[in-house]
């Protein structure tokens, strides 16, 4: 089976890549085993608590959450984009890995292709 | 080796369109198979036949229509991304009641699935980012 890694690494309510981007996570995994690796500013997509409605945006966010039942095999960010935004765990919508940067690579070296989504 | 390409960013806003057929052209060039362009986010603006730069510029929507005849490449804009921004055929302007198609000739509007089905049967999949 072919596997397919998602990198989002935008903020969120910028732009509409992350909302549509996690519509093709949706689609991929109906197929496939999909990943999802936060890379940068992309880690603030999981932070919880969004209110993207007082700025006139659909909070896509809680799709988040969603992505285990959809069979989504891993969701990932780095430790240190952790440390770039001071963020903690606890202030993420949900559980994922926590990664150091060398194992990101092994990340991108796992899967068969990768879509990103900026 | 099979190709398959996709587009995110907006026609003249970004150099992703461009960069896109320049790539593609490379790619059948050099007798590769190209299955499919799947244009997403704001990509799919190169779908809107009402495009209408000053002529000493170039028609970016036309140039990937041509090039995609000639080479008899799938041109498949995502739905999704389409509706949200005003590229509709005739088919979707009729459901949703608007008075007016506008999705150029020689792109086809379909869903996410294409872009999956793309992303796992090609053996290179490329990305022109926003």
């Amino acid at each position: 089976m072919t596997s397919i890694l998602f990198i989002f690494s935008g903020a969120p309510h910028t732009s509409l890549n992350a909302q549509e981007g996690l519509d093709a996570l949706l689609m991929g995994s109906a197929f496939t085993d999909c990943r999802l690796l936060l890379l940068g500013q992309g880690v603030l997509q999981l932070r919880n608590n969004q209110e993207a409605e007082r700025i006139g945006r659909k909070n896509y966010t809680p799709g988040f959450a969603a992505l285990a039942d959809y069979g989504v095999s891993g969701i990932a960010c780095r430790r240190s984009d952790l440390e770039t935004w001071h963020l903690s765990v606890e202030q993420l919508s949900l559980d994922v890995q926590v990664l150091e940067d060398k194992d990101c690579r092994a990340w991108l070296d796992e899967a068969d292709r990768v879509l990103t989504f900026r | 080796m099979k190709f398959a390409i996709i587009v995110q960013g907006s026609p003249y806003a970004s150099q992703s369109c461009h960069s896109a057929l320049l790539f593609a052209d490379a790619v059948v060039r050099a007798g590769h198979e190209l299955t499919r362009v799947f244009f997403y986010h704001d990509g799919v603006l190169v779908a809107n036949r009402l495009i209408a730069p000053p002529q000493d510029e170039q028609d970016i929507s036309l140039a990937w229509q041509t090039f995609a005849e000639a080479h008899r490449v799938e041109l498949v804009a995502c739905i999704a991304s389409c509706l949200r921004r005003g590229i509709l055929d005739e088919t979707e302007a009729s459901r949703y009641g608007r008075d007016a198609s506008s999705l150029a000739p020689g792109f086809i509007i379909s869903g996410l699935g294409q872009l999956v089905d793309a992303t796992m049967n090609a053996d290179r999949v490329v990305t022109f980012g926003a």
